[in-house]
């Protein structure tokens, strides 16, 4: 027992640790919370209002002449929703099956988060990679922890034991298991490409060969690399679309499809449970916009920037200590989640909802074929070129 | 990897192994296989057989059970709930289980692999690639087979339900 | 009669969607880019700009209770509002005039005149049935409150928001 203790790398556990605690409280949950704020704003700003532009900070309460109300106005907009969620009752109806109630928000809000553990989000600082955990199966410990939070939803729907909620439950499996197929295929010329499956390596490939989607971002372009953009563009589309779907965002949110189904698997809940189920699905947003990130857009790299060891970019800028160039990985990746953040946002706001139907055949019909024959043409392009 | 993980996650996966047995409720018997498929996963994680564990977890826990449980969703199975136990019946299954593990753990204690300890494998494993030409060189054959089988029955399936419908 | 929508034939790009979902996004990309630019005008500031100036007479806001010219409550307490609020906002308790006084053949004044404003509507019904026009819906819409008991308004209350109204009931007034 002392021995399988002592045996454990201490100081890997406390970096983990340390890196845990960044990524989830520092990092992802502020940006959900802003995300939501994002999502008021940009909708309102579409829609040619102006959105929540109202709280600041009240330091009137602490005796100061006026309130502060940051540049746009507003910014404190998710504290202050933060705090109406936590201070609201939490009503759990009679007709409820209890236990099932109560995890249904927990389990559903877990597998997304634990899905962050494998996204390289930086190169590195102070030596420690950052990245959680580097596991050789990144994408597909992805898929199958995010497969799970579909649980927390069928769950819900099922114990809420009222008739929406059950019909976003069933909604939701059944859109889940056919849009796994089609994330999961679309991005099988990834891998025949890369021929690797550890994320971080994936990272490095692309810092070295240019990113996927914009292969000149190394300052060369091959005969090769032009034709590999073809399915390398189609599996993008595949995936980022299939991601709208596995996320229940506009315009596959069928799930807690306003107009028929009330709000869906969550109608039952109130308060804090609501807003955990309301911080999975913009956590999952996160997530499945960190997976694009660094599958298609290069992860943390940016042309001309060294990564944090100060290797790869500009020479002169090897003068600056190295750890700034880690920090700066770091924003350049959540800098560019930030900009698919929008891309969701945009879409959400553009385009209607999808009939049930339609949604099903987009998935089997199209989806699936169009990323089955693309993984051939990529195998065929591979074979015509073998390096 | 300490042993520690090996118990923890065989308790865990034995534990909800019977609770699919002994719960009433379908859901929650459902439910309860998710989570032996998830310590069973991890117990492949805790042998560095990272792709097995996550296809464990994509392919059964993600996907099959989804689709088990939506099916009971759909059906609001209410009998199993109200049948009486049978005292029987029970005590055959018992007898039946304790036979079986009796069984192996003789079995499994005579042959001369089941003392033998193993070395460990190198240290970077690069299991997805070893998976994948195993799979594609050395078990080419039954591979396609099972690929041709699989595409049989799901052609299989197509036909009896559109039959169904005339 | 039965009427066939007419579903237009869709050309190749419409069928393939996604050119028409690019055009959609580029839609919406102006309007987002021109508010973000100051160039989409802004109406209204609401709670620093308020629109009363330019609202209508016939606005239904809050309902109120009004006086005649000679300061007497038009409320005979007939209690007809009370019976029609669809939503049953409104309490009256009807009380009598003593004799002695200048207005005793009027008969009934209400007492207690509460009009619960977390259930009104504004639909206007009880300024509707009045016989004898003293609920008017006046133009206060922003009724607020941080208890349930403030959001009823009492019969102070509802005077002080209606206020005088000249009518054209007159039955009561003394013959000229
Ligand atoms: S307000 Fe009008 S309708 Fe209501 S009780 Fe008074 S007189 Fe009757
Ligand atoms: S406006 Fe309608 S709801 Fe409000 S008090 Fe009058 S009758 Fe009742």
């Amino acid at each position: 027992m002392m021995n399988a203790l002592a045996s454990l790398d201490w100081f890997l556990i406390a970096t983990s640790l340390a890196k845990t605690v960044f990524l989830l409280f520092l990092v992802v949950l502020p940006m959900v919370s802003y995300t939501v704020y994002a999502e008021r704003r940009v909708s309102a700003l579409i829609q040619d209002r102006l959105g929540p532009n109202r709280v600041g900070f009240p330091t009137t309460l602490l005796g100061l002449k006026t309130d502060i109300s940051p540049f746009l106005g507003g910014l404190g907009q998710p504290i202050a929703d933060a705090v109406k969620l936590l201070l609201k009752e939490d009503f759990t109806p009679a007709h409820v099956k209890k236990f099932y109630y109560w995890i249904a928000p927990g389990l559903g809000i877990a597998a997304v988060i634990v899905t962050l553990a494998v996204i390289p989000f930086g190169s590195s600082f102070l030596g420690v990679p950052m990245v959680i955990a580097n596991v050789n199966v990144g994408p597909l410990f992805i898929f199958a922890i995010s497969s799970l939070s579909v649980y927390g939803i069928v769950l819900a729907g099922w114990s809420a034991n009222s008739k929406y909620p059950f019909l976003g439950g069933i909604r939701s499996s059944s859109q889940m298991i056919s849009y796994e197929l089609a994330l999961g295929l679309s991005v099988v010329p990834l891998f025949l490409i890369l021929g690797r499956l550890n994320l971080p390596e994936i990272v490095q490939y692309q810092v070295k060969n240019g990113w996927l989607l914009l292969p000149f971002t190394d300052g060369k372009l091959t005969l090769k690399e032009v034709l590999l953009w073809i399915p390398v563009f189609i599996s993008f589309v595949i995936f980022t679309i299939s991601l709208f779907a596995e996320t229940n965002r506009l315009p596959f949110d069928l799930p807690e499809c306003e107009t028929e189904l009330v709000a869906g698997y969550h109608t039952e809940y109130s308060s804090m449970k609501f807003a955990l189920f309301f911080l999975g699905e913009y956590a999952a947003m996160i997530a499945g916009s960190s997976l694009v990130v660094t599958m298609f857009l290069g992860g943390w790299h940016l042309p001309f920037i060294p990564d944090g060891a100060n290797q790869g970019g500009l020479d002169f800028l090897h003068a600056v200590p190295a750890w700034i160039w880690g920090i700066v990985n770091i924003t350049v990746f959540f800098g560019k989640v930030a900009a698919l953040l929008f891309f969701f946002i945009w879409v959400r706001w553009t385009l209607p909802r999808f009939r049930y139907d339609q949604l099903m055949r987009l998935g089997w019909i199209y989806f699936f074929e169009i990323a089955f024959i693309n993984v051939i043409l990529t195998a065929g392009i591979l074979a015509f070129f073998p390096n | 990897m300490s042993p520690l993980f090996f118990w923890i996650f065989s308790l865990l996966m034995l534990g909800f192994a019977a609770s699919v047995v002994l719960n009433r409720n379908p859901v929650a018997s459902a439910l309860s296989l998710v989570v032996s498929f998830l310590g069973l996963a991890a117990l492949y994680v805790s042998l560095d057989a990272y792709f097995i564990g996550t296809i464990q977890v994509l392919v059964y826990a993600g996907a099959v059970m989804v689709l088990f449980l939506f099916i009971i969703m759909l059906l609001d199975l209410k009998a199993e709930q109200r049948r009486k136990l049978n005292i029987a019946v029970t005590a055959g299954g018992v007898i039946v289980t304790l036979g079986f593990v009796a069984q192996l753990i003789h079995v499994l204690h005579r042959l001369p692999i089941g003392n033998q300890p193993f070395s460990a494998l190198p240290a970077p494993l690069d299991d997805v690639r070893n998976v994948g030409t195993t799979l594609f060189s050395a078990y080419n054959l039954p591979f396609q087979v099972v690929g041709v089988l699989l595409l049989v029955a799901s052609i299989g399936v197509i036909v009896l339900s559109k039959r169904e419908l005339k | 009669m039965a009427y066939t929508v007419p579903r237009p034939k869709l050309t190749l790009a419409e069928k393939f969607y996604l050119p028409q979902v690019v055009a959609g996004l580029l839609i919406t990309w102006k309007h987002f880019k021109n508010m973000l630019l100051g160039r989409t005008k802004i109406i209204m500031q609401y709670p620093e700009e308020k629109w009363d100036a330019s609202m209508p007479s016939y606005y239904r806001g809050a309902p109120t209770l009004v006086r005649d010219e000679h300061g007497r409550e038009r409320c005979v307490a007939c209690q007809l509002c009370e019976f029609i609020c669809p939503p049953r906002a409104i309490r009256i308790k009807p009380g009598e005039i003593p004799p002695a006084s200048k207005w005793a053949k009027v008969e009934k004044y209400p007492e207690e005149f509460d009009i619960d404003m977390i259930r009104c509507i504004y639909c206007g019904l009880c300024e509707e049935v009045c016989p004898e026009q003293a609920i008017f819906l006046r133009k206060d819409y922003a009724i607020t409150g941080l208890s349930r008991s403030e959001m009823i308004h009492n019969k102070a209350k509802l005077y002080e928001l209606g206020g005088v109204m000249d009518g054209v009931v007159n039955k009561w007034n003394p013959k000229k």
